[in-house]
């Protein structure tokens, strides 16, 4: 059988170290020993596909009408593009997204910010891409929070995203940033990132995405890991 | 040409976002060829890790993929995801039902022993860790291609073992035992 093609490896460039200790928690829960390298097999560039509903239920994409009434804060449209390295768009691929409410609260028993939850807010959704690798949520803008991690610590208003991709490899759990944001710059979980790639986390206002006299619109491409050319391992 | 979008963290606070009822399940409780997969994940201090998502990726009982890079990918067990997920509780401890899968091509014409992909990810890990659960009993061990890449005194970390009716696998992050991970 000839091999898969390979995906791309994680670019160092891009990605940030599993030890940062100033996020103090990845210093008991980072390898102390170097990853191996493997070469791609079948297991590493398959994934699951076209199976999202039974995976992950219908699909969420408007989070202000899971409840009988619609939750404070400011609406916002949070749009965008799947891509891999090579600029293809990535289709039929779950996009899932969680988040703090307005103020800055999870709906999660460990949250024990002293904000207050919105009872018309839960925060989480999921999408699947179409055949351009668009994807689309119309959610609340979530607030900032206090965090242990040092003295007067607060994680800068964030979203969280989750995707699978085409394949095992492909793999992907980041954060939005909203543009402006004073707490990024002072953020170690944002700062692990090395500099210059750092920009790719933080949205995009786009007045051609915000809705008049509804929501204000982000734009926040992702680009996956991409397929090489050749079979060939470096 | 675009640059890869950074990991982040998955944080302490996924849950409600990402696991689903019956999401660790991949195979009814009845079903007649299932095994249990149990293990717990563990820090550099030895402490169980309550608050980490583990994924698994495998293929069916025939060595099949439901997806398109796999020549056979149609005759793949239409009933079997193949994907699962599971948080780890107060103890570390994570637990999917499943089945064994077979044998899937590897590098040239070799074949891998029965694996299964693993991922992990949790706050205070900023990107995915990912390793593989081998099975203990498996003589195709000896020859997969993979574990071959792993220094021999490193191997067992990835060979579950027998526990009553599951295999059991423990995943440690750091340290003396650490499990070997993969950059794939």
């Amino acid at each position: 059988m000839a091999a898969p093609l390979p995906y791309n490896r994680e670019d160092l460039a891009s990605q940030p170290p599993s030890l940062f200790p100033a996020y103090g928690s990845t210093v008991k829960r980072a390898p102390s020993q170097a990853p191996i390298a493997i070469p791609h097999t079948l297991t590493e560039t398959s994934g699951p596909t076209g199976t999202w509903d039974r995976l992950m239920g219908p699909a969420v994409a408007d989070l202000t009408r899971q409840h009988g009434g619609e939750p404070i804060g400011e609406r916002i449209v949070v749009a965008g593009r799947v891509l891999d390295e090579n600029e293809r768009p990535v289709a039929n691929t779950v996009v899932e997204l969680w988040q703090a409410n307005a103020a800055g609260r999870y709906v999660h028993g460990k949250d024990q910010h002293p904000a207050p939850l919105d009872p018309n807010f839960t925060g989480a959704g999921h999408v699947v891409t179409d055949d351009q690798g668009r994807y689309r949520f119309v959610t609340i803008k979530p607030g900032a929070y206090p965090w242990r991690n040092h003295a007067n610590a607060w994680r800068p208003a964030h979203l969280h995203f989750s995707l699978l991709g085409p394949a095992f490899a492909t793999r992907l759990v980041t954060q939005m940033y909203f543009p402006g944001d004073p707490l990024i710059a002072i953020d170690p979980i944002a700062n692990a990132v090395p500099p210059g790639a750092l920009e790719r986390l933080i949205a995009r206002f786009e007045l051609g995405v915000t809705e008049p006299e509804w929501a204000l619109g982000y734009i926040f491409d992702i680009v996956l890991r991409g397929r090489r050319a050749t079979p060939m391992e470096p | 040409m675009p640059g890869q979008t950074p990991w982040q963290t998955v944080g302490p606070f996924f849950h409600y976002g990402l696991i689903r009822k019956g999401g660790a399940d991949l195979v009814a409780d009845c079903h007649d060829r299932r095994i249990r997969v149990v293990g717990r994940v563990i820090d550099g201090d030895g402490q169980p890790v309550p608050d980490a998502l583990v994924e698994i990726w495998q293929a069916d009982a025939a060595g099949r993929y439901a997806h398109p890079d796999d020549p056979d990918h149609r005759a793949a067990d239409p009933s079997f995801p193949g994907f699962g997920r599971s948080a780890t509780e107060e103890d570390g401890s994570f637990r999917f039902l499943t089945i064994r899968p077979g044998r899937v091509a590897g590098p040239g014409n070799s074949l891998q022993a029965p694996h299964i992909a693993i991922g992990i990810m949790a706050r205070g890990m900023l990107k995915r860790l990912t390793t593989r659960l081998y099975f203990g009993d498996a003589p195709e061990n000896v020859d997969d291609p993979i574990l071959a890449l792993v220094p021999p005194e490193r191997r067992d970390t990835l060979i579950a073992k027998r526990d009553g009716d599951a295999w059991r696998l423990d995943i440690v992050l750091q340290g003396a035992a650490e499990t070997v991970f993969f950059d794939c």
